[in-house]
C-alpha cells in the first residue's frame, strides 16, 4: 500500500518535471524569436527577459524535480538564486546605459508607420 | 523509462536559441543589441551545462554552471561600464564616479 503511494509520487514527480522542462524549452525558443524580430533594444530585453526568467525558471524547475539527490537540488536552487538576482539586474544596466548614451525607444505611432 | 530523450529535446532547442542569438549578436545595429545578446548567451550556456550534466549522468557538471553565472554577469557589466567610461573603472574623473 505504502509502496503503491510513492510509486505513484515517483511517477507524478517525473511528469511535472518532465512538463517543466518542454515548457522551459518552448518559452527559450519563444524569448530567443522575440530577441530576433523585435523592433528596438528595448523590445528585445522583453525577449531576453523570457530567456531568463521564464525559461531558466521552468528549466531549472524541472531539473529540480527530477534531481536524483539532495546535494544536485541544492546546486540547482543556488544557479537559480544567483540568475534572479543577477538577470534583471544586468537588464537593468543595460537599459540605463541605452538610455543614457541616446538610443531613442520606438513610441507606438513610429512602429505604426514601420508595420503597416 | 529513461528520461534522456526529454533531455536532448530540451538540449536541442536551447542549442537552436543560442544560435538565434548569435545571429542576434552579429546582426545588431547598436552595441547593447551585443550586450543583449551576449547575456542571453551565457544564461543560455549556463542552463545547457545543466541539462548537460543530467543528460550524461554526471551531476558534476552543476558546479561550472553556478561558475559561468557569475563570470557571466561580471562581464555583463564591465562590458557596460567600459563603454559608459572608455575604462573598467581605475582612472575615473570625480565627477563620474557616481553613475557607474
Amino acid at each position: 500500500m505504502v509502496d503503491d503511494v510513492l510509486m505513484l509520487v515517483d511517477i507524478a514527480r517525473q511528469i511535472i518535471g518532465v512538463g517543466a522542462l518542454l515548457l522551459g524549452s518552448l518559452a527559450i525558443l519563444l524569448g530567443a524569436i522575440g530577441l530576433l524580430r523585435l523592433g528596438d533594444v528595448y523590445q528585445r530585453m522583453h525577449g531576453a527577459g523570457i530567456v531568463d526568467t521564464g525559461g531558466a525558471g521552468l528549466v531549472l524547475l524541472g531539473l529540480l524535480l527530477l534531481s536524483p539527490d539532495w546535494t544536485v537540488a541544492v546546486r540547482i536552487v543556488l544557479i537559480g538564486g544567483l540568475l534572479i538576482m543577477t538577470s534583471p539586474t544586468a537588464t537593468h544596466a543595460i537599459a540605463r546605459a541605452a538610455r543614457f548614451s541616446g538610443v531613442e525607444p520606438i513610441l507606438s505611432t513610429d512602429s505604426k508607420d514601420k508595420e503597416g | 523509462m529513461t528520461l534522456t530523450p526529454w533531455f536532448s529535446v530540451t538540449l536541442a532547442s536551447i542549442g537552436i536559441s543560442i544560435v538565434i542569438a548569435i545571429l542576434r549578436a552579429s546582426l545588431g545595429p547598436t552595441a547593447f543589441d551585443r550586450v543583449l545578446a551576449v547575456n542571453t548567451i551565457g544564461t543560455l550556456v549556463v542552463l545547457s551545462i545543466c541539462v548537460y550534466g543530467f543528460f550524461d549522468g554526471r551531476p558534476e557538471f552543476l558546479d561550472i554552471a553556478v561558475l559561468y553565472a557569475l563570470i557571466n554577469f561580471i562581464g555583463t557589466i564591465a562590458i557596460l561600464k567600459f563603454f559608459r567610461h572608455g575604462t573598467l573603472g581605475d582612472h575615473l574623473p570625480p565627477e563620474d564616479t557616481h553613475n557607474g
